[in-house]
């Protein structure tokens, strides 16, 4: 549970809003001509990443606007939050202090973000 | 040495003080190469390495996990076991799993306590009634007992039910027998120890950090401990296993979400059997020690936190005081998350991919505790024969190629 500051309303409680999953998926130029393996890709397949990734909100209970947000999976911290139509700031720019794929310690499992002091 | 427990164990053991049990497996070093290598050691992952010894012959089996052993969602889920599913495939498969709970105390001579105190799913509504008599038929269909129950019928089981005063009043429900609970760490550390025995090296506390690939084949992983040689990878790692077969380039239709589940503080025996309800999400049954053991639903987005927000706990609660206004004024004592990965239409994938010799168990997204033989039992088969069992063939990656889904949103106990 956290915070999301919407663009339009300011900062509000996350359960005011809904995700609309991974942001900037763009739609196939040519739908007649790409393959079933292709459209599968548009179709299913999302990013899934530990760590930070684009995505999409709505302030459902709110302005009911659409934005979206650069958020770190592994803590759920949100990093930038830009309207649509705005260039998506490149991911580099954020620093990711995870070292593991898996974002956890080199050793042993837990939850990563709650060790963190 | 086989290590059986009896009477007789039970009796000389306690003679000396309870000092002498075996260790119930060993913590062995990995070595360089392995025939086959089994990524998560959670019940899917354990049951897979101890069927591919036991029924398929193989010897030089690895289990790797990054933390202890059933840690993940094996240990996280609230235990309950059904195979009323909808559609034919996930019938097939769920019911080949309850079959193999059936027998699997006396098949691994450990006490998974699993207990058939049967399953009410609630209908709330006349859509409710509709969906779950249709899904009555097609589970008699299948020779799964699946019986519709009505309000009258529902109270008898569960008398503390609320099922008429209530905003959403219960209209009636399908009823499982066979269905039912276990221990959930039992069913790990039951599968761990038979594999150890059967010479499986379980390693714990050993990270894999990538799937090593060339020239579309697997070469083997790279963990915390160093490389390690295979020819086969079986990937069983729930909501981490984007993460790992990203490392072999691989993209699988996944989420990773949090979901939760809760216990109250022990009371007496009140519920006797388990009582899900799809429409005001919730469900509930009562552990053998006398928790309320409920369960949530997943956060709205993508999460790796084990986790979960505060408002799910707060929804499901509600519902289940409306349901249960005896639990009104009791106390929860513990809440927790755990990443479970879901497939686009909500069933789970036991497949080959495009590089050869790798394997995937995943998708099983909320429901996945309930399959752990049956998954072990079909995936140990597709990794020993490279070519999926006829139970798992349906469940292949290519399906979202295909368009042939296996829709089980409707059917799945809550919407999650």
């Amino acid at each position: 549970m956290f915070t999301i500051r919407c663009p339009y309303c300011g900062e509000r409680d996350q359960s005011e809003f809904s995700n609309g999953g991974e942001a900037h998926v763009a739609r196939p130029k040519d739908p007649e001509q790409i393959s079933d393996r292709e459209w599968s890709e548009y179709v299913f397949i999302r990013a899934n990443p530990k760590g930070i990734y684009y995505e999409r909100w709505v302030h459902t209970h709110g302005c009911k606007k659409w934005f979206n947000a650069v958020r770190n999976t592994s803590t759920d911290e949100i990093l930038k939050v830009y309207k649509m139509g705005e260039a998506p700031p490149p991911l580099k720019g954020f620093k990711n202090t995870i070292k593991t794929p898996s974002g956890e310690p080199d050793v042993g499992s837990g939850n990563f973000s709650v060790k963190k002091p | 040495m086989k290590k059986k427990y009896s009477i007789y164990s039970l009796v000389k053991n306690s003679l000396s003080d309870n000092q002498n049990w075996k260790k119930m497996w060993r913590n062995p070093e990995p070595r360089k190469f392995y025939d086959v290598i089994i990524v998560g050691g959670g019940g899917h992952g354990l049951g897979t390495a101890y069927y591919l010894a036991k029924e398929h012959g193989l010897k030089n089996i690895a289990v790797i996990e990054k933390g202890w052993l059933g840690g993940g969602n094996t240990g996280r889920n609230t235990t309950i076991i059904r195979s009323n599913y909808l559609w034919d495939e996930s019938a097939h498969l769920y019911e080949h799993s309850l079959k193999l709970w059936e027998s699997l105390s006396s098949e691994l001579n450990y006490n998974i306590m699993f207990s058939q105190r049967g399953v009410l799913n609630l209908a709330h509504n006349e859509h409710d009634v509709k969906e779950i008599r249709r899904r009555v038929s097609a589970n008699k269909l299948n020779g799964i007992d699946s019986e519709w129950v009505d309000p009258h019928q529902i109270k008898k089981l569960v008398p503390i039910m609320n099922t008429e005063n209530c905003r959403y009043p219960v209209l009636g429900a399908s009823y499982q027998p066979r269905a039912g609970v276990a221990r959930h760490d039992a069913v790990a550390w039951g599968y761990a120890m038979r594999a150890d025995e059967l010479g499986v090296d379980i390693i714990q506390n050993c990270e894999v950090k990538k799937i090593r690939t060339a020239k579309g084949k697997v070469q083997g992983v790279e963990t915390s401990k160093g490389f390690i040689r295979s020819n086969r990878v079986g990937v069983v790692a729930s909501g981490h296993t984007s993460v790992l077969a990203a490392t072999a380039g691989i993209k699988l239709p996944l989420q990773s979400k949090a979901l939760q589940a809760l216990v109250s503080e022990p009371i007496k025996p009140v519920i006797n059997t388990v009582v899900m309800s799809n429409a005001v999400h919730a469900y509930v049954s009562q552990s053998d020690k006398g928790e309320l053991v409920i369960g949530a639903g997943t956060d709205g987005y993508n999460s790796y936190t084990q986790r979960g927000g505060y408002n799910i706990i707060e929804d499901t609660i509600r519902a289940i005081v409306e349901l249960y206004p005896i639990f009104g004024k009791m106390k929860m004592l513990r809440q927790w998350g755990g990443i479970v990965d879901i497939t686009p239409d909500a069933s789970p994938i036991l497949s080959k991919c495009e590089v050869e010799g790798l394997y995937f168990n995943c998708g099983w997204g909320t429901g996945g505790f309930k399959a752990t033989p049956g998954s072990a039992n079909v995936f140990a088969h597709t990794i020993a024969k490279n070519k999926a069992h006829k139970i798992n063939a349906p469940f292949s990656v290519d399906r979202f190629v295909s368009g042939r889904l296996v829709d089980e949103h409707g059917a799945a106990a809550v919407a999650h």
